[in-house]
């Protein structure tokens, strides 16, 4: 392809040239040659821009035109394929955009690739140089007059100019063939910033449908105009495009997204309510329905609560001020908050922990972590330790952490639980190095003494001893325990 | 004139141009931009530079409507996009109704800016968003652009070596943009042989994993921007006597972090464990140099002497301030969360029970850790794992929507989409075998005197520069299966030299070759490819280039859907 072309380059600047010389096979012109091919390479960055007139061919088809451009193709040189094919075109119309030109130039090509120079050639040659004669100084005045604007470029030019930060008036793209080389032009060009404005321009100027249509085979240019559409809010279009594509989890998830520029509670709620029918993923839509579930839950407390706080009337309020409202929290810290100020409450009112926990099926670890933490920053002691005991059948009670005992050491030392407390625990931790450790940190000097007895320890037992106070209950202990 | 600026565009603006170059070029007052009014100044001109961000027009559009029209003169209002001019952005004022406002719209292309003496960056912060999560390769059209300029000035590269989807289309533009410039074929001497294109996302691992070279930790820790680091006071506190009583400084403390700075380039690229004995080495060449003045006898040794105290003072100070920035790092390096979070992590990366729910990361959503930490972990067990079991996927969504807000689901579907957070897919877990073919995993890590690139990490080597390591030698067709198992093509492409440019290499002499990183690099990165670099043996040298630094916080950070609604 590319050797055709180069052919046909060849071709152009010497018939040019030829033009006016008539003469066929001298040295000095292949010398000219080159100098003209780069005078006329220079072109394609020089402004050349041609009339509005609509050409015609030989045979009488506008150019352009369908069957025209199909002899275009037959003769080896496709428009689009670049830059320099088209800057050619351009070319030959500039100089002279006369029937006889563009035919010569199909059919000579035609001859081009296969039998060099023949005497075909040399005919169209003369022929065209009449043209040229006669009609280009008037040719050449419009191009100058037109020279700021960009009325004819071709869509690699176009594409090229934008790239290059030009402003390009896009209107002249009038068939739907040509909005879409344009755009395929861009594509190919990479820059965002020049496909996102041919998409605006076809935005603009095309039905919803047909863009639809011809994006869903423009992956590409589909993904710039999601993108386009989202940063610009254009949110019904935006769905009406996904909703064509079929791409329901992206229709529901950019729906999902708008609730967040609610910011009335009560419209974003019943948003969110309008959101658990749209097609999630299954696991999704069961988060959604929390989601909306868990606002309903929090504008209930929330009302409540206020009240509740001005009025006044409750010592927890009174004490413990909250310091921001629940709305809009997650769903751990709303349990944090139920734990906190409502823990008695009964299982059927809505800001109780239990029904939480139920509600939102929250994982015994995680509640009981949450309602330790409310609890312990209370000091509830007792609490924490009706938290931490179960039942078993018979009746018999056995303290038990889902989180382990040491966590619930830390959360407890945290919140400055008294020694007394705190050990209770830490003798619950089951690994003995861990127990002695935290034991030691939080000098919780019985757990660490009764440890070593049963380890059996003396030599640790004994340096245990300077650790304690002197003339205390543990220092009595240690020696006991040593003496026997 | 008057200059507005989008802050974020100081800092790379500052790399090139400092206020008094600015200042011979008429520019009298300088603003950051912010909505309101614009202050008062005595000028014609106000120049917006700004990155083409929706928000920020929204700024400028809040700045142009407050602009008191009465006033005398009447001030011009022109806009200047960098990198690029942004038709979006014009469309956007245009329908705010400020578009005419603007007498120029013009745009200042800035591809690459210099980082250091070997390493470039386009600090385009949402280039990996953009490839990965809205296919816009217009990041990678402008790596190509900087790519072409790179080569005018330095060479046509004769080799391109490639990995990954973007990394193709980068190189086919290059090509493209060449065939179509025809006048771009230089006659340069080609400075770089190889160029390997690499993709972020053939190796997402590798970022998720905590630096541990100093000036990685300095960057996971405190957060590097443009060279500068901002650090909190307390340690710089002037120790000098009669000072005692004054206040501690409040105002962070800046410093610049490059490698003009002698002590700091030799520290940098270490292990953070290496760095605590170069710098008591270094007091004690300090110490001893002062020392010095005591034996300065005649005028000729003192006079000597005073000639290299600027030097000296220079190195005590720089000594000094990384002496303090070494103990800030130590503080947290030596924590036990920091400790256990690492252990998780090398647990992952060395293969250990990545397919079943983590009892540290369960621990650190409970205790309402910082949400980029843990979505760290979690991609991180993903992709050691070749992505999660449906059901382990699904109890760490839970857990994060419910502690964290629910909002979050969407950005763990940016998360996925990009393919950090995934399920398993076919029941196939590739990474072991990535694993032991490429060597991911040392147990006898050498922090102190590093033998091979793994010490960057204690342990872990960079997939992205192994693969950098085994294109030099032995070539990748010793890898065909891992490079198969990798996201995207692997590709060469030849560029023909004119003859007189080939190159006859000397014997010895080094290949130069330029790793370009689409989708960012981590400082870790960058110091084993310097590691690699000084290899005695090595053969290779190497120029880093990249859409953006970043770590594992700022990475996760772009990905995540922004859900505070806008200022106004």
């Amino acid at each position: 392809m590319s050797r055709v072309r180069a052919d046909e380059e060849e071709y152009w600047h010497s018939s040019k040239f030829r033009a006016f010389t008539f003469d066929d096979e001298d040295d000095e012109l292949s010398q000219l040659k080159e100098s003209k091919r780069t005078v006329n390479s220079l072109r394609d960055i020089v402004d050349d821009d041609d009339d509005d007139l609509e050409r015609v061919s030989w045979s009488g088809e506008p150019v352009g035109s369908i069957s025209w451009s199909i002899k275009e193709t037959a003769s080896g040189s496709t428009s689009s394929l670049d830059g320099r094919d088209s800057s050619l075109q351009k070319g030959s119309s500039s100089y002279a955009a006369l029937p006889k030109q563009g035919s010569s130039y199909s059919l000579s090509s035609l001859f081009k690739g296969r039998n060099k120079l023949s005497s075909f050639q040399s005919l169209s040659d003369a022929l065209s140089d009449t043209g040229v004669k006669s009609y280009a100084p008037e040719l050449r005045r419009p191009r100058a007059e037109y020279k700021d604007y960009s009325s004819d470029w071709s869509p690699k030019d176009t594409v090229r100019r934008m790239q290059r930060g030009k402003v390009c008036s896009l209107e002249r793209f009038r068939s739907l063939q040509d909005k879409l080389v344009l755009l395929d032009e861009a594509v190919a060009g990479h820059d965002g910033n020049v496909i996102t404005a041919v998409l605006i321009f076809l935005k603009r100027t095309l039905r919803r449908e047909i863009l639809f249509r011809e994006l869903e085979v423009r992956q590409v240019a589909l993904c710039h105009l999601i993108h386009f559409l989202r940063e610009m809010g254009e949110q019904k279009f935006l769905l009406d495009l996904l909703r064509f594509l079929d791409r329901t989890e992206e229709v529901a998830l950019s729906q999902y997204r708008e609730h967040l520029n609610i910011q009335d509670v009560e419209k974003r709620r019943e948003f969110l309510k309008g959101c658990i029918g749209l097609p999630f993923s299954a696991e999704d839509t069961s988060h959604i329905q929390d989601h909306y579930t868990l606002l309903e839950r929090q504008i209930i407390i929330e009302a409540n609560d206020r009240h509740l706080e001005m009025a006044g009337q409750s010592e927890l309020f009174r004490k413990y001020p909250r310091k921001a409202s629940i709305l809009n929290m997650p769903l751990v810290t709303t349990l944090f908050y139920s734990c906190f100020y409502h823990y008695t409450e009964a299982e059927g009112m809505f800001s109780s922990p239990t029904n939480l926990k139920k509600t939102f099926k929250i994982p015994d670890k995680q509640y009981v972590l949450t309602a330790l933490a409310a609890r312990a920053k209370l000091r509830a002691w007792g609490d924490v330790d009706a938290l931490l005991t179960t039942k078993n059948w018979l009746g018999y009670t056995k303290k038990k952490a889902p989180i382990g005992f040491h966590r619930v050491v830390e959360i407890l030392q945290r919140n400055n639980a008294p020694v007394q407390v705190l050990q209770e625990y830490v003798r619950l931790v089951e690994d003995v190095d861990t127990r002695l450790n935290l034991a030691t940190k939080y000098k919780c000097h019985d757990v660490v003494i009764e440890t070593y007895r049963d380890l059996k320890d003396r030599i640790q037992l004994t340096a245990y001893k300077d650790k304690v106070e002197r003339g205390s209950a543990e220092e009595e202990k240690i020696h006991s325990i040593l003496s026997n | 004139q008057a200059i507005v600026w989008d802050e974020y565009l100081t800092g790379p603006f500052g790399l090139i141009a400092q206020y008094s170059l600015l200042k011979e070029h008429e520019v009298e007052k300088m603003f950051t931009l912010k909505p309101g009014r614009l202050p008062p100044a005595d000028v014609k001109n106000i120049i917006f530079f700004v990155r083409p961000k929706l928000e920020l027009m929204d700024i400028i559009t809040d700045n142009v409507v407050r602009e008191d029209r009465g006033r005398s003169p009447q001030r011009d209002f022109h806009i200047l996009f960098v990198p690029r001019r942004s038709l979006l952005c014009e469309q956007w004022l245009k329908e705010q109704g400020v578009l005419g406002s603007f007498i120029h719209r013009e745009q200042y292309s800035l591809d690459l800016i210099p980082f250091d003496g070997d390493l470039l960056s386009m600090e385009s912060e949402s280039a990996f968003k953009e490839c990965y999560l809205e296919s816009d390769q217009t990041s990678l059209y402008h790596a190509a652009k900087g790519l072409m300029t790179l080569q005018a000035l330095y060479g046509t590269i004769p080799q391109i070596f490639g990995k990954g989807d973007c990394a193709r289309h980068v190189a086919n533009m290059m090509i493209r943009m060449k065939r179509e410039f025809p006048g771009s074929q230089n006659s340069i001497f080609p400075v770089f042989d190889t160029l390997l294109l690499l993709d972020r996302n053939v190796d997402l691992l590798t970022p998720l994993a905590t630096q541990l070279t100093y000036e990685g930790l300095i960057d996971e820790i405190y957060g590097i921007q443009n060279t500068y680091v901002k650090l909190p006071p307390e340690k710089f506190a002037p120790k000098k006597q009669g000072e005692g009583g004054k206040d501690l400084p409040t105002e962070p403390k800046k410093l610049q972090l490059n490698s003009a700075e002698e002590l700091y380039a030799e520290i940098r690229d270490k292990n953070f464990n290496a760095v605590g004995s170069v710098l008591s080495k270094k007091a004690k060449i300090i110490s001893a140099a002062f020392e010095e003045r005591h034996h300065a006898k005649t005028v000729g040794e003192i006079k000597q002497f005073v000639s290299q105290l600027p030097h000296m003072q220079a190195a005590r100070s720089s000594l000094a301030n990384h002496t303090s920035i070494a103990e800030l790092i130590k503080d947290i390096t030596t924590s036990e969360d920091f400790f256990d979070n690492l252990t998780v992590e090398q647990e992952f990366m060395s293969g250990i029970d990545t397919d079943k729910v983590n009892n540290y990361i369960e621990d650190c959503i409970a205790q309402k850790h910082p949400l980029i930490k843990i979505l760290r972990l979690v991609c991180l067990q993903s992709v050691c794992n070749s992505g999660l079991k449906q059901k382990v996927l699904d109890h760490y969504k839970r857990e994060i929507l419910q502690t964290y807000g629910y909002e979050h689901i969407l950005t763990l579907n940016n998360l996925e989409k990009a393919g950090l957070l995934k399920p398993q897919t076919g029941g196939r877990n590739n990474y072991p075998t990535i694993r032991k073919t490429l060597r991911l995993w040392m147990d006898d890590v050498n922090e102190q005197n590093p033998n091979d690139i793994s010490y960057v990490y204690s342990g872990y080597a960079p997939l992205s520069v192994r693969l950098a390591q085994l294109l030099a030698r032995p070539g990748w067709r010793s890898i065909e299966e891992v490079l198969k198992m990798l996201p995207g093509p692997h590709f060469e492409e030849r560029q023909q030299l004119p003859t007189g440019l080939q190159k006859k290499r000397q014997h010895g002499e080094n290949r130069v070759t330029l790793v370009f990183f689409l989708g960012g690099v981590t400082y870790a990165e960058i110091a084993a490819l310097r590691f690699l670099s000084q290899m005695e043996d090595g053969g290779t040298e190497y120029i880093i280039a990249t859409t953006k630094l970043i770590n594992g916080t700022t990475w996760i950070k772009s990905l995540m859907e922004k859900l505070e609604p806008a200022p106004f």
